[in-house]
């Protein structure tokens, strides 16, 4: 099975075009981190206007397939689509014929009965948005699947690591904490790879993964030298009791929470939410005019505009988005 | 210790094969007359005898092959495999013989199961089938299954396939009563506490795809254990499905201290690496998983130096609705029978990776040794045992195709070289293409 990567328009072979899907960044190239990042800097400024809403979608039906509990992601794709003009749809697998212990290839082909032109799917094994994509004819953005990949989280950070330095190339980001049950950290890493940020991931040792192709450290001191510290969720509910990953918790946060004495003054912090403050981050950190955590939650929104735009158009850039989106 | 459905011993010739048989040490083009089931003559331009004549030109006369591990699902999951359609799959696949595993449903630890499967495979199987039974009652680890009587009702090796024996002194206590029964363990070497919910290799896509690594180690230190225990008893063991160079190491080691343990490698292990993961494709989910190129190289290394003495598809069918899931919902294994040659062939004979003399007796003589069961061969008075290969055709893997009531192959779609066109099982033609 070959997935379908998001291609430039010039690059596109004749004929009809590639379903497009967003299933992981590294179906990505750095141009198509490029124009993703251009296409959501213009709707940014579409929603600094008194009317938020565009006609860009009208007509299209998007429907946000979560089986897994989630605030921020869910709340942004379906905020997304709305303010894009697109009907929306969302299932969550409590109180649905999930419960009745529906297979999810019948889920989604049920859904996909409805010809909806997007499918935004959060579940918790791996390998759930490729199987979407393969039952039905929906375009299918992965928000999120077990321990693998949260492609749109990566192009947000991206996106907020941007609007705050102005630049991506050359920065230096500490990605800290439970790397191992993290697909937010295996999709940042590949993303900052495709766009020239310096990574170092740092965590106790059985929470950074084995093999992995990145710069790893167990000493949480090296986050100093970091232009922006990444913390990770410390995941307890993908720990079982007695795996022993940590001693404790009590013993993580002393070692590895990210503290006001671990940072330099001004160093810029992001964390991907929920936060469980005094484990992983330290309350003074989440609460300091430098934790980005709320610019990362209003780049959700213009990011998630921009990947349905973006699989759903093919995508011309910048401007020209803004301008087809005021025609329509 | 085998049984196959009873029919009437053919009488056939088949004309100018390249007769191939490696330990027989024939290669030569002959003719073969089989009278009533039995090769009665071999030479140059043979009596008919009014015999069915087969044309044998630019074929390949082999042995047919030996296959130790085969899950035919019955009882229990006679949806995904049935010991007529597992047997049929195996014959289109140029096997005379396999063994099936004990982990259905019930699992076969008593004399009365094994019983009505040996009386079923008397009525319905197609190539000679044997059956292993359980080390432990239900598998479960913590009590023998009464290995006298089931070897007597025909079990013809035990095993727990499928879970590891976690206890070393219950895997003690087997290869000490096992030696009563002259039957060898056959051993799935899992440390659990080290391979626990791993669906991958423990490597480099493991951690890029985010899932929990099942690391080779967990395997080795198994295979450690058991051939130390094996050493210290004096026992006989065979190693399942082995997947790394830790693993082949410690075997090697093993024999060149005289020990007589024995292991067996798989299609896809010599075939594929981790790197197929990437696909998220359900069908290269297998326990134990495949595994880096390191691996790969080891256990081709080893098959060719006779470190490892057999092939083993470890054919495991599963419904179709069990694997069209995520792969991390997947359940573990592959189909094989019907691949396995003509995969082999063409990814390690062809490209000049492994002799075909080799393959065809690792896929025989081999697993017949290890398991003490009659060599398949092309001599006079032998029970005709034999599959004719046509090395020139080229063929389509397609799900529509399989003899077997599953189809979860890694291979479909592939095109494979070198077809099996004929397979003789037990004297009768059971399979023509």
């Amino acid at each position: 099975m070959t997935s379908i990567r998001l291609v430039r328009d010039d690059l596109r072979p004749p004929g009809p075009p590639p379903r497009r899907h967003l299933l992981s960044v590294s179906d990505l190239t750095r141009d198509d981190v490029e124009r993703l990042l251009g296409t959501a800097r213009t709707f940014g400024v579409a929603l600094d206007r008194e009317v938020k809403k565009l006609p860009t979608l009208k007509g299209r039906l998007v429907v946000n397939l979560f089986y897994e509990s989630s605030t921020r992601t869910s709340s942004s794709f379906e905020l997304a689509a709305k303010r894009l003009s697109a009907d929306t749809l969302t299932i969550k697998s409590a109180g649905s014929s999930v419960d009745k212990g529906e297979s999810l290839k019948d889920t989604a082909q049920t859904l996909g009965a409805y010809d909806p032109d997007v499918i935004v799917i959060r579940h918790p094994q791996i390998g759930a948005p490729q199987l979407v994509a393969r039952v039905t004819d929906a375009h299918v953005v992965n928000a999120g699947d077990g321990k693998h990949q949260h492609p749109t989280q990566a192009l947000l950070d991206l996106y907020t690591i941007q609007q705050e330095f102005d630049r991506l190339e050359g920065l230096h980001v500490a990605v800290v904490g439970d790397v191992l049950h993290s697909r937010v950290a295996r999709s940042l890493l590949q993303a900052f790879a495709l766009v020239g940020v310096r990574c170092t991931l740092v965590g106790p040792p059985a929470l950074l993964p084995r093999g992995l192709d990145a710069e790893t450290t167990t000493d949480i001191g090296v986050i100093r030298d970091a232009d922006v510290v990444y913390v990770l969720r410390m995941q307890q509910e993908r720990m079982e009791a007695g795996a022993n990953f940590v001693p404790s918790l009590r013993e993580y946060a002393a070692r590895w929470g990210v503290t006001p004495d671990r940072l330099r003054p001004g160093q810029k912090v992001m964390h991907p939410g929920p936060m469980n403050r005094g484990v992983e981050i330290d309350p003074r950190v989440a609460d300091s005019v430098d934790a980005l955590v709320e610019t990362q939650v209003r780049s959700g929104l213009v990011i998630r505009m921009a990947v349905l735009y973006d699989v759903l158009t093919g995508g011309p850039v910048g401007v020209r988005a803004l301008a087809a989106a005021e025609v329509a | 210790m085998l049984y196959i459905k009873d029919r009437p011993g053919e009488d056939v010739v088949v004309r100018g094969a390249r007769v191939l048989d490696p330990v027989e040490g024939i290669d030569a083009v002959l003719d073969v007359r089989i009278d009533a089931g039995t090769i009665a003559a071999i030479g140059e331009r043979l009596d008919t005898n009014e015999h069915r004549v087969v044309d044998g030109t630019g074929l390949v006369l082999a042995p047919a092959f030996v296959d130790p591990h085969v899950h035919l699902r019955t009882p229990g999951r006679e949806d995904e495999e049935t010991i007529a359609s597992g047997t049929q799959a195996a014959a289109a696949g140029g096997f005379c013989a396999i063994l099936a595993m004990p982990n259905t449903e019930p699992v076969v630890d008593s004399a009365a199961t094994l019983g009505a499967l040996v009386e079923a495979a008397g009525r319905d199987a197609e190539v000679a089938l044997g059956f292993l039974a359980a080390i432990t009652r239900g598998q479960r680890g913590d009590e023998l299954t009464e290995m006298a009587e089931l070897a007597d009702a025909g079990a013809v090796a035990f095993s727990d396939d499928g879970v590891p024996v976690a206890s070393a002194g219950m895997m003690r206590r087997a290869l000490q009563y096992s030696s009563i029964t002259g039957r060898k363990l056959a051993l799935h070497c899992e440390e659990r506490s080290l391979s626990h919910d791993g669906h991958v290799h423990e490597g480099a896509v493991a951690a890029e795809l985010g899932f929990t690594g099942y690391p080779s180690v967990a395997e080795s230190v198994m295979v450690e254990r058991d051939l130390a225990l094996a050493a210290y008893e004096g026992q006989p063991i065979h190693l399942l499905h082995l997947s790394s160079v830790e693993s082949v190491a410690a075997l090697r080691r093993a024999r060149d201290a005289g020990a007589s343990a024995s292991g067996e490698v798989t299609p896809h292990h010599l075939v594929l690496t981790d790197e197929a993961v990437r696909s998220l494709d359900p069908n290269v989910k297998m326990n134990p998983p495949l595994r880096a190129e390191q691996d790969r190289l080891a256990l081709l290394a080893a098959l060719k130096d006779g470190t490892i003495e057999c092939i083993a598809t470890d054919h495991a069918p599963h419904a179709l609705h069990e694997k069209d899931v995520p792969f991390e919902a997947a359940p573990f294994g592959v189909t094989g029978l019907e691949t396995a040659f003509s995969i082999l062939y063409t990814r390690l004979v062809q490209p000049g990776l492994l002799p075909l003399a080799t393959l065809l007796e690792r896929m025989s003589a081999g697993p017949a040794r290890v398991f003490g069961l009659d060599r398949p061969r092309v001599a006079v008075g032998a029970a005709a045992n034999i599959v004719l290969l046509d090395l020139e055709r080229k063929w389509d893997v397609d799900a529509h195709g399989f003899r077997s009531l599953s189809r979860n192959s890694w291979l479909l779609g592939e095109r494979l070289g070198g077809a099996v066109t004929m397979t003789i099982a037990g004297g009768a033609v059971a399979f023509e293409a």
